[in-house]
């Protein structure tokens, strides 16, 4: 199975991940592969097989509501490149 | 030409645990910015979410409220974007296995009929947190203290065909959560918001047309401004012949104008993926009878208790028994003052008109339904009139005096109903009126003769220093006028 330029660049702008024109070709050849690869996984038969949400054969433990953590903002922001008034400051966006 | 508006709502609904759904921090409100954010909610790496059972029980609690299934195995995702005030990149959520499946909830409408509104499902997940855009020198300030605040999203089926209805549901949802106790359903805080989708198609066609969501109202009244306002938009884009864009809009309540967020093209790709950090959760028999257990009387049950037990009329059941609080409020005032009936239009008259113009909630009246409940015994045995009950009301909220028969003393309200004190004031009146009486005798017209009964009245209250009980004064009159 193949990928398009198109899909690449689409899936960088998702993951917030820079690419060029020229890692983009080689992106659509090991991208392209790693399809294949899940093309041949595909092939296996799979209709007795219920779909995994987990590979441990576990469930999850819950924990009691009951508050445990205390106030660290100190040591947080301490390590934030911008804080103002308790907050944390980011570059300003506007959905 | 006509059309039919198809409405369904997804509803954010945060629920009122002590501590965030996936780490041990507070979810109080108010607390300063960050102090109640730590280093699961913070996304710091290494930390390890562990789900509060607290959550899965409030979940599970609406699903038997709605008539649900309940997900005996439910899977957290990850639904993918970049968001500041989305530490880890992504929100923690449930997608093709939630906690409830599908169940339904009926509304009243006006004319009184009941509808059926079908839910999709609802599914658990973490809120994000706030992020403030006022001038932090070019910058957007982030606070994180909401981020991981359990919610449950609830996302009914297209079933309703009127912002009426859509109201009415959401009307219906919030009693049902508070009642539950599993959200304070304090809508000003963001407690329950809105999503709402909308389309419309020709009337009586069978194919759904093309909807826009519009986001984030938080509140009924918001609600059904931006319902008739996006119903409005649609209706003149196909009367003129043009095409619903498919769409999420955001409404501002206070300008009313709605504005385009995102097309469909520029729709979010969530990449949707079970999160490895997660086990699936698996809820058994003993956590669900526990839950069901811990189910209070809900509106529909206490309506009709209401009806049963106080005899009241559906209007009224229906008010009082909606809020969990203003029920218990009704209740204890019952408890205290007897005449179930008085107490009911004293609370939906006096008690909330004194709420709304002072901007409170049941919660915080200064007056106890114990206190309205003394109030309404002394109505209901002549001790004041309505007018003197209206002033001991007023010094009770006021705070001057929290003791209804102290007020009532203090301030000479006490109604004169001692018969033959009434009877020779009356004679006294009538000595001093006789014009006015051979008149009234010589009236043939019953509805004139009451009417000139009122005529007697001013005077036998001045007599009285307006102490005398009314209905006994009218009583003494008929009798003396003869008839």
């Amino acid at each position: 199975m193949s990928i398009s330029r198109e899909d690449i660049e689409k899936v960088a702008v998702l993951a917030r991940i820079k690419v060029d024109g020229e890692q983009v070709s080689a992106l659509e050849k090991d991208l392209g592969n790693i399809l294949d690869l899940v093309d041949q996984l595909s092939a296996a038969d799979t209709d007795s097989v219920e779909p995994m949400a987990h590979p441990l054969d576990a469930v999850q433990q819950l924990r009691p509501d009951v508050v445990t953590e205390t106030n660290q903002r100190e040591a947080f922001q301490a390590i934030a490149p911008a804080t103002e008034d308790g907050l944390y400051l980011v570059p300003k966006v506007i959905e | 030409m006509q059309w039919d508006i198809v409405i369904g709502l997804e509803i954010h609904v945060q629920l009122a645990t002590q501590t965030k759904i996936f780490s041990g921090s507070s979810t109080a409100y108010g607390a300063e910015p960050n102090t109640q954010a730590n280093a699961v909610d913070l996304a710091m790496p290494g930390t390890l979410p562990v789900p509060n059972e607290q959550a899965f029980r409030y979940a599970v609690m609406f699903g038997l409220a709605t008539n649900a299934e309940i997900g005996r195995r439910s899977v957290f995702e990850r639904k993918n974007y970049f968001y500041p005030d989305l530490p880890k990149g992504y929100q923690t959520t449930q997608l093709a296995q939630p906690i409830v499946g599908p169940g339904y909830v009926d509304i009243d409408l006006a004319d009184g009929s009941t509808k059926r509104v079908r839910i999709h499902h609802a599914h658990l997940e973490e809120d994000a947190g706030k992020s403030l855009h006022e001038d932090y020198h070019g910058m957007s300030g982030i606070d994180l203290n909401r981020a991981g605040t359990p919610l449950i999203e609830v996302v009914t089926e297209p079933d309703m065909n009127s912002a009426d209805e859509a109201v009415a549901f959401a009307k219906k949802l919030h009693s049902l959560v508070t009642s539950l106790g599993i959200c304070d359903g304090d809508m000003s805080q963001g407690s329950m918001r809105f999503d709402v989708n909308i389309s419309l198609k020709p009337k009586g066609s069978d194919t759904l047309g093309t909807r826009t969501e519009t986001k984030n109202l938080n509140s009924f009244r918001f609600m059904e401004q931006a319902i008739a306002h996006e119903v409005e938009r649609q209706m003149d884009i196909l009367e003129d012949g043009g095409r619903i864009v498919q769409e999420t809009r955001l409404y501002n309540g206070d300008r009313d104008e709605s504005r385009s967020m995102r097309t469909k093209e520029e729709a979010n790709d969530y990449r949707y993926f079970p999160c490895p950090d997660l086990l699936p959760v698996e809820i058994d028999d003993a956590f669900i009878e526990d839950a069901r257990a811990r189910l209070p009387e809900l509106p529909d049950a206490r309506k009709a208790r209401f009806k049963e037990q106080y005899g009241l009329n559906d209007y009224d059941a229906g008010v009082l028994s909606g809020d969990a609080k203003l029920s218990a409020f009704f209740e204890e005032t019952v408890e205290h003052g007897k005449d179930a009936k008085l107490a009911a239009n004293w609370i939906q008259g006096e008690f909330s008109a004194r709420l709304n113009a002072d901007e409170k909630s049941v919660a915080e009246a200064p007056i106890s339904g114990a206190q309205l409940g003394a109030l309404v015994t002394r109505i209901a045995d002549n001790t004041v009139s309505s007018a003197g009950a209206k002033k001991v009301f007023e010094a009770l909220w006021s705070g001057d005096n929290d003791d209804v028969d102290a007020i009532i003393d203090a301030k000479g309200l006490k109604q004169v109903s001692d018969t033959g004190a009434l009877e020779a004031m009356v004679d006294e009146v009538l000595a001093g009126m006789p014009d006015q009486v051979a008149q009234y005798q010589n009236e043939e017209d019953p509805k004139k003769r009451k009417k000139m009964l009122g005529g007697f009245m001013g005077p036998l209250m001045k007599a009285s220093k307006g102490q005398g009980n009314p209905k006994l004064f009218n009583e003494i009159l008929v009798r003396k006028l003869g008839g």
